[in-house]
């Protein structure tokens, strides 16, 4: 039996970080730190040390899908695992992180209104208006609101793939994960 | 010495480190967060890396298909 570390645990975090979006969408700038930190990690000559060890996400999935055994575990098709599906997959993701920082700036500019919604799979939007309290300018909410879809969304089609696949066949088209081997690539040179 | 070992293309490993947490040998390290690497040395062949890699891309081969 291997050694258990602190950040074994970090799976609570991420579970924790979920459960939150529900009462206060506030919480949902607590997942820039997702963001931030793996990058600078890899910046910094940790490699991916962040999904290696830190993956909250990928140690839920781990845990649901491995010692709970809900993972069916069939074979992945090989598109889901191929290069071109990886980098297409980043390039749509960041894009779409692009059109919701624009929305944050439409409303920062009073060109449009807050949208109490949170949208699943970048289409449905779902009426999240009880876990907001007010108390901050329009374009904090939105941007909450914005990101909190960005990491339900992607947590459900992590989910979604653990359930059918391996565990974490969510980690083989992350886009964080594809974004930090990419920093690790640019840092070897060629 | 085993007879299996695992092996892996290097252009298609996605460097998420479920190969070396699962090793109970610590015969799977992530090299510079850019692949998975094996160290034939201590790799028994056992097959809990190829069985968790979530691109699918670890097998095991015979050792005397190496030499």
């Amino acid at each position: 039996m291997k050694k258990k570390h602190w950040y074994d645990w970090l799976w609570v975090l991420s579970a924790t970080y979920l459960i939150l979006g529900f009462f206060n969408i506030l919480f949902a700038w607590l997942g820039l730190l997702c963001f931030f930190i793996p990058l600078l990690l890899s910046i910094f000559g940790k490699g991916k040390a962040y999904c290696n060890r830190y993956c909250g996400r990928g140690q839920l999935f781990e845990l649901l899908g491995g010692r709970l055994g809900l993972s069916r575990r069939l074979h992945t098709p090989g598109w889901l695992r191929s290069n071109a599906f990886r980098y297409g997959f980043l390039i749509f993701f960041l894009v779409m992180f692009g059109n919701m920082l624009f929305t944050t700036y439409l409303v920062f500019s009073q060109t449009r209104n807050l949208g109490e919604a949170v949208t699943l799979l970048w289409t449905f939007r779902v009426p999240w208006s009880w876990a907001y309290h007010g108390g901050v300018p329009a374009w904090v909410a939105q941007f909450a609101f914005g990101f909190y879809s960005v990491m339900l969304t992607s947590t459900l089609l992590g989910l979604v793939l653990m359930l059918l696949f391996r565990p974490r066949t969510w980690c083989v088209c992350c886009p964080m994960g594809t974004m930090t081997q990419l920093v690790c690539k640019v840092r070897k040179g060629p | 010495m085993a007879r299996k070992l695992a092996q892996l293309p290097q252009q298609r490993c996605v460097a998420c480190g479920c190969c070396a947490k699962a090793c109970p040998l610590g015969a799977v390290t992530v090299y510079r967060g850019l692949y998975a690497q094996v160290d034939a040395g201590r790799c028994v062949g056992c097959g809990k890396c190829a069985a968790i890699c979530p691109a699918e891309i670890i097998t095991l081969v015979s050792r005397e298909e190496q030499l």
